[in-house]
């Protein structure tokens, strides 16, 4: 196999994008991505089952044309890699089944790839190497999770996560209590900006001296977060207002929320960051793209001297292309191959960088 | 002509035809609850066992259910990607066939004219189709559907999903445990093809919505 500047293909199906991404080395060269977000839409949120379907429909024209946007065959890639996990059981089976049937098909070697760590690994396709003292923070729709990456490609550690909803599920909760709509994010986002973010003290979860503890003797969720309680504060909110017969201040409800999200998530991230001697943090996740987490981000890690990296928003977002390009780097670092017996894991840890 | 059969419905099974029905090779699982590690493995063992590439390949077939959803898909999405990879055609087969086609020869034996195959939807429920058997081949009457035990139609009845509900169905002893095969499917897939009849294509058969539920509006709290 050629193990420099390999040519990898990639596939996705963990949530509600299918994704078929191709990578040369660390170079970009497809990423194709179906969405089946329109048709959550009226429930609310993903249905697992609404999205595995959309899956099976759209992975072999995905794939298409992901290798006619890449100029190449399946007979030329080198590898191929897959997310195995964490996810939605019944979506990941879709992929998974697909890139085995490929791997069988062509002989090429097959990737089973950790869905988390390949939202760090796609950092390489938009600047190059990964710095040392590398932190990342991943927030979705499906995860939040802040990790240490000593190797990419074989020594990540999770410092902590949320412990119950993903803050993109919360934007989603809240935005249906506000009647705005899924998905939550763009929606809420685009009217905190004309909201007071100071007018309603929504809860930081998690944030009291019994789970934060000190540094030399952390508490138990030092570095967790929780956004349950923060949708329940919203829904209260909302009732005291229409109990008394006020007109509902949406803009100041959306930017006073956004501001507690923002300020929980980037605290607690700045937190691992500095008691790990982490100095380098990529923010990766679809709700990278919100506005507000990205600049209280940079704002504090600039005042922390941690340097931030951001890719770029259509590889933030689940895709093919991050799976590509995490599997290039096991590829390139000498990983063997999964085979094609493996089993998705809904639940894989991000310690298992590749299986 | 040489055809890959796969169906995942219940079971997770494949097989490698001829043209005149002969199996080269099958594999078959007893659970119904692994097949997106066990296909993959599989298909490469009965090729590597009847010494076959995809370059020998004339066709993929699948089932396309009825059956459990998570199953049913993995099936699909092999049966696709190999037939897209190889650059091959790509049938679907309904895969209640694949019982119906020795019920047929079974209830033609027996002086049946029509009958039932049925399996196990869980839920409580069956998937179903009538079939009338002509000289003991197979001809789909009504179906499939999905229904509760009691709906089925009172016939001899073939497959799993009689002998799980001996109560309701009237279950052909010999046959209270048969599951739908790749290999009972590719036969009657190959005696199609062979003849130049169309097959169905790959579109599943879920005969269920997804469980979702619309949410209500809040409640507002005046
Ligand atoms: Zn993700």
């Amino acid at each position: 196999m050629n193990r420099t500047q390999p040519l990898v293909l990639g596939i996705e199906s963990s949530c509600d994008e299918t994704g078929v991404g191709i990578v040369r080395g660390d170079t970009l060269l497809a990423n194709t991505v179906s969405s089946s977000m329109d048709e959550h839409v009226r429930f609310g949120g993903v249905i697992p089952e609404i999205a595995s379907r959309a899956h099976l429909d759209a992975f072999i024209p995905t794939l298409e044309q992901a290798l006619d946007t890449a100029g190449v065959t399946l007979d030329e890639v080198d590898a191929l890699a897959v997310t195995s996990g964490p996810g939605l059981a019944g979506a990941l089976m879709v992929g998974v089944c697909a890139a085995k049937a490929l791997s069988l098909a062509t002989g090429k070697p097959l990737y089973a790839i950790n869905h988390l760590v390949a939202h760090v690994g796609v950092g390489v396709l938009d600047g190059g190497v990964l710095p040392e003292n590398l932190g990342a923070l991943l927030v979705s729709g499906g995860h939040t999770e802040i990790l240490r990456v000593r190797s990419l490609t074989d020594d990540v550690e999770l410092l902590g996560a949320t412990i119950d909803d993903a803050a993109g599920e919360a934007y989603d909760k809240v935005a249906r209590i506000l009647g705005l709509g899924y998905p939550g994010g763009p929606v809420i986002d685009k009217l905190a900006r004309e909201g007071d973010p100071k007018r309603i003290r929504f809860p930081r979860g998690l944030t009291q001296p019994k789970y934060m503890g000190s540094a030399e003797e952390p508490g138990p969720h030092r570095y967790d977060w929780s956004f349950s309680g923060l949708k329940t504060a919203v829904a209260r909110c909302v009732e005291q207002f229409e109990a008394a017969g006020e007109p509902l201040p949406v803009a100041d409800i959306a930017a006073s929320f956004q501001e507690a999200v923002a300020d929980v998530i980037t605290a607690k991230a700045m937190l691992a960051c500095t008691e790990h001697g982490i100095s380098n943090l990529l923010l990766g996740g679809g709700v990278a793209a919100n506005s507000r987490l990205r600049a209280l981000t940079q704002e504090r890690c600039d005042k922390h001297g941690i340097s931030l990296r951001v890719p770029p928003v259509s590889l933030c977002t689940d895709n093919g292309a991050m799976v590509a390009a995490l599997g290039a780097q096991v590829v390139m670092a000498g990983g063997q191959p999964s085979g094609i017996e493996f089993a998705p894991d809904s639940s894989m840890p991000v310690s298992s960088v590749h299986l | 002509m040489l055809i890959l059969s796969l169906d995942t419905s219940a079971i997770a099974s494949a097989a490698l035809l001829t043209g005149q029905g002969e199996t080269l090779a099958a594999f078959a699982t007893e659970d119904t609850r692994s097949h997106a590690e066990v296909l993959a493995p599989g298909i490469g063992k009965i090729m590597t066992t009847a010494d076959v590439t995809g370059a020998d390949i004339d066709a993929v077939v699948v089932g396309v259910g009825p059956g459990p959803f998570t199953g049913l898909r993995s099936g699909i999405a092999t049966a696709r990607s190999l037939a897209f990879a190889w650059g091959k055609p790509l049938h679907g087969v309904m895969s209640l066939d694949a019982i119906a086609v020795d019920a047929a020869l079974d209830a033609w034996r027996a002086g049946v004219d029509e009958f039932v195959v049925a399996t196990d939807a869980r839920r409580k429920e069956v998937y179903w189709a009538r079939y009338r058997s002509t000289g003991g081949r197979h001809e789909l009457l009504d179906g499939p559907h999905v229904s509760a035990p009691s709906a089925v139609p009172d016939l001899p009845a073939y497959g799993m999903g009689a002998g799980l509900y001996p109560e309701q169905l009237r279950g052909v002893t010999e046959y209270s445990g048969t599951q739908p095969t790749a290999e009972a499917l590719g036969r009657t897939a190959v005696a199609k093809l062979e003849k130049g009849l169309d097959l169905l294509d790959t579109s599943p058969l879920y005969l269920r919505e997804s469980d979702a539920k619309v949410p209500g509006p809040r409640k507002r709290a005046l």
